[in-house]
């Protein structure tokens, strides 16, 4: 099971509303697995800033003295945010360095994600409970994916939570289990991504980091991705300015996409889209096998 | 007269409570917001009328009465369907009419993957397309699209009847295109006025079972005489 939404706000409209949104969505679809859960909102951020968030795995370090570290790393000021057992540190120093050193040198924490955009927080338990504790409805921005899981592939841990993310601005939900994962990762660390777990989820958010870093547009990627990724997979993926479904060929997990003129929805049910805002006059339809579906922010 | 019964305001298993209760009459479904099992298990000849999108599983063991969903449907629409008639105006999702022993499905828009999936008996009738692997492993009945049939259609099937009016992307293993007789277009003919469906039965063509798999082969008798039935050769 695993449920999965994606919001793409194509206009203004509802972007004060992303959150809210959301979290109306993925309430929907908790029936699917309740495990854990997790949320990537994407906006508000301006180009010459990166959001750092992480997710401490136990009782919180001292984050002040964390972002001092980062301070002599980056050689340029940090400051941090604290969400619970989530922080939120900023900085202009460069963002990809900022995680690999938090990897490697704070073993107790795990970098859910960086980049201008995005903000990204996960925990075990209902999605109802993830959205109250870290204030998802008054989440504003143009772009959210959101999972509610049913653990199969990995333990049952805040980490092992959905969207994952490795690149900038990047992350991926998943509904569904990959078989190559394990030699996909060594291949992938082999070109120099890391990963924090043993998820067969964040490889794919690794693939599709990698392959955008090597040039990629997103929907070559996931192009590659069809012929690269063996297993059964719904991907909803959000990039800094982009939204994005894919499906496996044999597609096995379910999807359903709702589109009008202000806005793009994905869902692995429908009845997290039927409450949206103008969903009468949205088009209704499922996403087809092995088909790229991508859409991007006017510019 | 019809009575209406909200699903924002009843349970949905009030609501199928009521269903099974009724004799008969019809029943109206308001905002059923792509809830699940709407209508399922109907037993008695009612007609209901639901009022927007469902879920998974709508009119699941479907045993008399209509079914007329006002929108799309998710997975395992009339899944089991034994009589009866189910039907949807817009799209169906995966495994429509999944197993179905008898009666009528009809999907004026397109249907996913895998429709009638192992169909045993009931007869299908889609004004749009479907998806891959359409009648896997189907035993019986028929199965009639208008449009477009996806990858491997009737792969493995048994003595079910397909037919599709446009292009029809491959064959799965063992089935075959068949001619079309006269008692075929007349087959057709009462499925389409069964459907309420306007099309002519000469531009259909008919896919069946090249019966050719180990299943239909005389020469695996010995095998199955010496072992008797269940042997685990």
């Amino acid at each position: 099971m695993c449920g999965i939404v994606g919001l793409f706000l194509k206009t203004l409209t509802h972007r004060e509303e992303l959150g809210r949104l959301t979290a109306d969505m993925i309430h929907e679809v908790r029936d699917r697995g309740r495990d854990s859960a997790g949320v990537a909102t994407f906006g508000g951020g301006n180009d010459s800033t990166t959001r750092i968030t992480v997710l401490a795995d136990g009782p919180p370090p001292d984050w002040n003295a964390t972002a001092t570290a980062l301070e002599a790393v980056l050689a340029t000021e940090v400051s941090v945010r604290p969400l619970h057992d989530h922080a939120v540190f900023e900085t202009t120093g460069d963002g990809r360095v900022a995680r690999q050193w938090l990897i490697d040198n704070m073993v107790d924490i795990e970098v859910l994600s960086y980049g201008s955009q995005i903000e990204l927080y996960k925990s075990v338990g209902d999605p109802d409970l993830l959205a109250a504790r870290y204030g998802l409805a008054s989440r504003t921005g143009t772009h959210a994916v959101a999972h509610t899981r049913m653990a199969t592939e990995s333990a049952v841990t805040a980490n092992g939570s959905h969207p994952f993310s490795t690149g900038s601005d990047t992350c991926l939900v998943h509904n569904g289990s990959l078989s190559n994962h394990n030699q996909l990762r060594l291949r992938l660390e082999q070109r120099g991504e890391s990963f924090q777990t043993l998820n067969d989820s964040e490889v794919a958010a690794g693939y599709v980091s990698w392959r955008l870093g090597s040039g990629d547009s997103l929907e070559q990627a996931l192009k590659r991705a069809l012929t690269d990724l063996d297993g059964f997979y719904t991907f909803a993926i959000g990039t800094v300015d982009g939204f994005a479904i894919l499906r496996d060929p044999i597609s096995c997990k379910p999807a359903v996409v709702a589109e009008t003129d202000d806005w793009v929805a994905m869902s692995s049910e429908y009845r997290a889209i039927a409450r949206l805002p103008g969903v009468a006059d949205a088009e209704v339809w499922e996403p087809e096998p092995a088909r790229v579906y991508t859409w991007s922010l006017a510019v | 007269m019809s009575t209406a019964i909200d699903l924002v305001e009843v349970p949905l298993r009030q609501l199928n409570q009521v269903l099974h209760d009724a004799e008969s009459g019809g029943f109206d479904v308001l905002n059923p917001r792509g809830a699940h099992a709407v209508a399922c298990g109907i037993t008695t000849d009612v007609t209901v009328e639901v009022a927007g999108s469902v879920g998974y599983y709508c009119a699941g063991m479907h045993q008399v009465g209509t079914v007329v969903v006002n929108g799309n449907s998710g997975p395992g629409l009339a899944e089991n369907i034994m009589s009866g008639t189910v039907r949807t105006t817009g799209n169906a999702s995966m495994s429509a009419a999944a197993t179905g022993c008898g009666g009528l499905v009809v999907i004026e828009g397109d249907a996913g993957a895998r429709c009638g999936i192992s169909m045993k008996g009931v007869d299908i009738v889609v004004g749009g397309s479907i998806g891959h692997m359409g009648a896997f492993m189907a035993q019986a009945g028929n199965l009639v699209v208008l449009g477009d049939a996806g990858a491997d259609l009737g792969d493995s099937i048994y003595e079910a009847v397909l037919y599709a009016r446009g292009e029809v992307e491959s064959l799965g293993t063992d089935c075959v295109e068949k001619e079309m007789r006269p008692e075929h277009l007349a087959a057709v003919e009462h499925l389409l006025e069964a459907a309420d469906m306007a099309a002519s039965p000469s531009d259909f063509r008919r896919y069946g079972s090249a019966r050719q798999m180990y299943s239909f082969h005389v020469d695996d008798i010995d095998a199955e005489l010496a072992e008797g039935p269940g042997g685990t050769r």
